[in-house]
């Protein structure tokens, strides 16, 4: 079917290959492992995601040519290489802070779920078919709906897990029925030589419209705008936190990733169309993600309405659908993505000693643990994009990619939306500096959460003062798409 | 390119900040002697770019360049101008005298001092950056550490509110001038945010009229501008008193300075066109300024209004966009720069020792402690334009420019400096010279040496600037000369 299978086929599916090498040799050892030191898996998956980074990072780079491989199945182009890093990297910081959480971090199947979604969201951006696509997105899906129910002792586990599961069979099933019909009309599967199809005038135009809407909604459930913001609050509360992390910038980003491709692939004929309508998404996402994230109490909860507010700053990049508004969206996950970790991390750190990710319990959390404040301060300030951090930088590269394109109330919208959003992570950062302590004891730090928060922070301050590096990667990925 | 001394200045603040972090958090000592030693070494490097600048030079000396941002023409790219030395002192002298009579914060210092760095590197970096983004990556750095300085360290009966209050203020204006900014860059067509690359833009009439009032008033929040002037009292009363020297010491003047630097110097012809009117909205702020801090009983609360008149001062000499009013209002920023530090480190004092500010509750401060009542009477005069110091330099020729413009918006104006005289010279009255009230006969004692040597320091650059107007005049006139030959004006 693939003809003869070249070097560069191998190359492009290298990750997914290495990844599946290490789930092999993580479900073999489960097997073999003693009850006792079950702790092993945790590292033997550490270790394998490193080595898949290294691999990927040093052998997978497609350069400047981006072409359709095993039988137009996937593209091997930059976008795909610098989002997998990224997938990669959270899954990663997502295992580390894992450790010591208890029900979860002694169970093989755990870290073999992880890893599966991790093969999915690698694929999810590579994918450039319909089949392809819709397989990478349940293979993602599937094992994160049955993490994020992994407490099964846990009430709110459960039900995240059930809720996930029933919205995102759902909002699937929509979306797949919007692929058929494209495949239908269009006589492909193909994403780039529907567009052909599609310019070709094979898809009568209301009914394009249609599939497009269908396509979004399914597609909006993965990144979490409005309205198919619903499930992620409950969620998010409800499953294990460093699930909770893995869902809100892995998941989240390879949903981008699929966003951006399929609409500048396969519906360019359709611009100013997809153009509104993800407008209007952005500002709603933007209002309410930031508006509802206001009253929160609890910290996940907060963090899921924020992460809401932030896919509709990203969307902004979608919108302008040129080459600086998808370097904008590239260089913003990659920003949100280590930001968020370090958040989450703060969360999975405190809440492990003071039993509850209320806000409140964070009172005085810089009397107790000054660095763990200040972890969380230059996280809180990134989201809220306050330089030297990532987050100013990425908020300026969308806002500029939205003038650029013409989209300037888009712009003056979004800056207005970024000052409720500040509005919520000062009370938050106020109470951590304010609030008195209900103890004086230091927090203690599990030295592998301790190593996750330290990376992704420092990450932070560099995609904040050295931009260079990873605005060359966003826009190489962007290029690629053009 | 010798030794890059403005990098030094912009970094050395930040990079002791995060040392300081990693010092020990209970040497309350040690941590102070660091922060002091790093103030005194930026307050001398930013001496030797005073007295380095050419006043005959180049338009821009000390520059430094380099590539940060190639593939959207952002750069690292540094110098000052005859307008930005003076300021760049001020803001040295300012750190300086601050850390000083910060001794006795003793609530999580380490933080403190590693707070009031970052504000301090991002200061620094406004005032000398040649860049928009540069200017704009340091103005929020600028801006954001107030919150948590006045949220923290600050008076606890407002401080929550004023801190919050003061931050929305401050970033919905920088937010909205940064989307003037891009839209600046995208319709200039240069791909390139360089400061002097984007004067020789020749943006069009009409996007210069729609724009002009974004940018200018999206920085001008932070110097106090009517209608948009509530956050600055209401923070200058809540902030600890070092946060205060800062803020309306130097923070409200970086507002005055974007708004020249990015809206005026960038859009000229936006700004001729629409300053009839800010001109109006300034002399608001200068006689409502004085009368609301007439009414004042609140030691802190009357400076703090006090601050909102001089920089209304400010405002309107750059209004007047001629040569006069330019060169009074950028003298202005530094005088009353060092005055309003002057101010609130002597009601700081007090507070401190009497625990009230109410102005009727204080008294016979003149024989408790002298030598700060002599500083504050110095002050005073300095506010009210007295010649022989710095506020009769600045405002005066502030009133020449103006009556060129428009006269009669002169004579309004000249209502404030009575009103100032007035408020100042009754608290001068009644705080030192008044009688000692009983509450606090006993608990009073006078200034420390170091607190003395700080006033001091203040007191000097008021005099020398009053006394020998050849200080400042003419390297002000270099750097106004160059906004002149962009505004075309007289």
């Amino acid at each position: 079917m693939f003809g003869t299978i070249t070097p560069d086929m191998i190359l492009a599916i290298l990750p997914e290959i290495s990844l599946l090498v290490v789930l092999a040799i993580v479900f073999i050892v489960d097997l073999v492992l003693p009850e006792t030191r079950r702790g092993i898996l945790a590292v033997l998956t550490g270790v394998g995601l490193i080595a898949t980074f290294v691999l990927t990072l040093l052998f997978a780079n497609p350069g400047n040519s981006a072409e359709l491989v095993w039988g137009g199945m996937l593209r091997h182009d930059m976008l795909a290489y610098v989002a997998k890093l990224l997938f990669i990297f959270a899954a990663f910081i997502t295992v580390l802070l894992s450790v010591k959480l208890e029900d979860v971090w002694l169970k093989g199947e755990y870290y073999l779920l992880v890893l599966t979604s991790t093969i999915g969201m690698t694929l999810m951006a590579a994918s450039a078919d319909l089949v392809m696509l819709f397989l990478a997105i349940e293979t993602t899906s599937i094992p994160l709906y049955i993490l994020a129910g992994f407490m099964t002792g846990d009430n709110k586990s459960t039900e995240a897990g059930f809720k996930y599961l029933l919205f995102g069979a759902m909002t699937t099933a929509v979306m797949l029925y919007g692929f058929s019909l494209l495949f239908g009309f269009a006589g492909t599967s193909n994403l780039y030589a529907m567009a052909d199809a599609i310019s070709a005038g094979a898809v009568p135009g209301p009914v394009l419209v249609g599939t497009l809407v269908l396509v979004l909604l399914g597609l909006g459930f993965k990144v979490a705008i409005v309205p198919m913001h619903f499930w992620a609050p409950d969620v998010y509360e409800g499953a294990p936190t460093p699930i909770t992390a893995f869902l809100s910038t892995a998941s989240k980003a390879a949903g981008f990733m699929v966003l951006v491709r399929v609409m500048l692939a396969s519906f360019p004929n359709i611009l100013a169309d997809w153009q509104l309508m993800l407008g209007i998404l952005a500002v709603a996402s933007m209002f309410i993600g930031n508006v509802v994230a206001l009253t929160q109490k609890n910290l996940k909860r907060l963090l899921a309405y924020s992460g809401i507010a932030h896919a509709g700053y990203a969307l902004l990049g979608v919108v302008a659908a040129s080459e600086l508004g998808v370097a904008s969206v590239m260089y913003y996950l990659l920003v949100y993505v280590v930001t968020n970790m370090a958040s989450f991390g703060v969360v999975i750190i405190v809440s492990r000693i003071v039993g509850s990710d209320e806000i409140e319990d964070f009172a005085g959390l810089s009397r107790r643990s000054p660095m763990l404040a200040l972890v969380l301060l230059l996280a809180f300030l990134s989201l809220a994009g306050i330089p030297p951090l990532g987050g100013f930088i990425a908020k300026v590269l969308v806002f500029a990619a939205a003038v650029e394109a013409g989209f300037v109330w888009l712009a003056v919208v979004g800056v207005l939306a970024s000052i409720i959003g500040l509005y919520y992570y000062l009370i938050v950062l106020k109470e951590v500096y304010l609030g008195q302590p209900k103890s004086e004891e230091p927090v203690p730090v599990v030295r592998a959460h301790g190593v996750a928060i330290v990376a992704s922070v420092l990450l932070v301050l560099i995609l904040g003062v050295i931009i260079a590096p990873g605005y060359n990667w966003a826009i190489a990925a962007a290029a690629s798409l053009f | 390119m010798g030794f890059p001394i403005l990098s030094a200045i912009v970094l050395l603040p930040i990079l002791a900040g995060v040392v300081l972090l990693f010092l020990p958090p209970k040497n309350h000592k040690l941590i102070y002697s660091f922060a002091l030693a790093i103030a005194l070494v930026t307050f001398l490097l930013s001496i030797v770019v005073y007295v380095g600048f050419d006043a005959t030079g180049e338009t821009f000396q000390f520059v430094e360049k380099y590539d940060w941002l190639p593939q959207l023409g952002i750069s690292y790219h540094v110098g000052v101008d005859g307008i930005a030395a003076p300021l760049v002192l001020l803001t040295g002298v300012v750190i300086f005298t601050g850390v000083i009579i910060s001794q006795r914060i003793d609530d999580r210092p380490r933080e403190f001092f590693a707070f009031l760095f970052l504000l301090a590197s991002g200061v620094f970096g406004v005032f000398v950056a040649l860049d928009l983004f540069a200017l704009f990556f340091f103005y929020e750095i600028a801006v954001f550490p107030m919150y948590l300085l006045i949220a923290i360290w600050g008076w606890k009966q407002s401080r929550e509110y004023a801190a919050m209050k003061l931050t929305l203020y401050l970033f919905i204006g920088s937010v909205i001038a940064l989307v003037g900014v891009l839209a600046m860059y995208f319709n200039s067509g240069l791909n390139t945010f360089d400061f002097l690359a984007l004067q020789n833009a020749n943006f069009s009439p009409e996007f210069q009229k729609l724009w002009f009032p974004f940018v200018f008033f999206g920085f001008a929040v932070l110097g106090g501008i009517f209608p948009f002037h509530n956050w600055s009292p209401v923070g200058h009363v809540a902030a600890p008193t070092a946060v205060s020297m800062f803020h309306a010491g130097v923070l409200m003047k970086l507002g005055a300075f974007a708004a020249l630097r990015v809206g005026i110097m960038l859009m000229p012809e936006g700004a001729q066109f629409h300053m009839w009117w800010i001109l109006l909205l300034t002399l608001v702020n200068v006689v409502y300024g004085a009368f609301i801090a007439m009414t004042q009983t609140d030691f802190k609360f009357m400076i703090g209004y006090s601050s909102v008149s001089h920089m209304g001062l400010v405002a309107m000499g750059l209004a007047t966009l001629n040569h006069d009013g330019l060169v009074g209002a950028s003298i202005q920023m530094v005088s009353h720069g060092v005055m309003t530090a002057l101010f609130f480190a002597v009601v700081g004092m007090i507070y401190d020792q009497a625990h009230t500010r109410q102005i009727p509750e204080l008294g016979g401060m003149m024989k408790i402690m002298p030598f700060a009542g002599i500083a504050f009477i110095i002050g005073g005069l300095v506010s009210m334009g007295m010649p022989g110091f710095s506020g009769f330099v600045a405002e005066f020729p502030i009133f020449m420019g103006v009556w060129r413009d428009t006269p009669w918006i002169a004579i309004v104006a000249a209502i404030s400096i009575a009103v100032t005289a007035a408020y100042i010279l009754r608290a001068v009255g009644k705080v030192f010279f008044g009688e000692l009230p009983a509450a606090l006969e006993g608990h009073m004692h006078d200034i420390k040496i170091s607190e003395k040597l700080a006033l001091g320091i203040l007191c000097v650059i008021m005099i020398a600037i009053g006394i020998f107007p050849g200080v400042i005049v003419p390297m002000v006139e270099h750097g106004v000369e160059a906004v002149l030959a962009l505004v075309g004006g007289a």
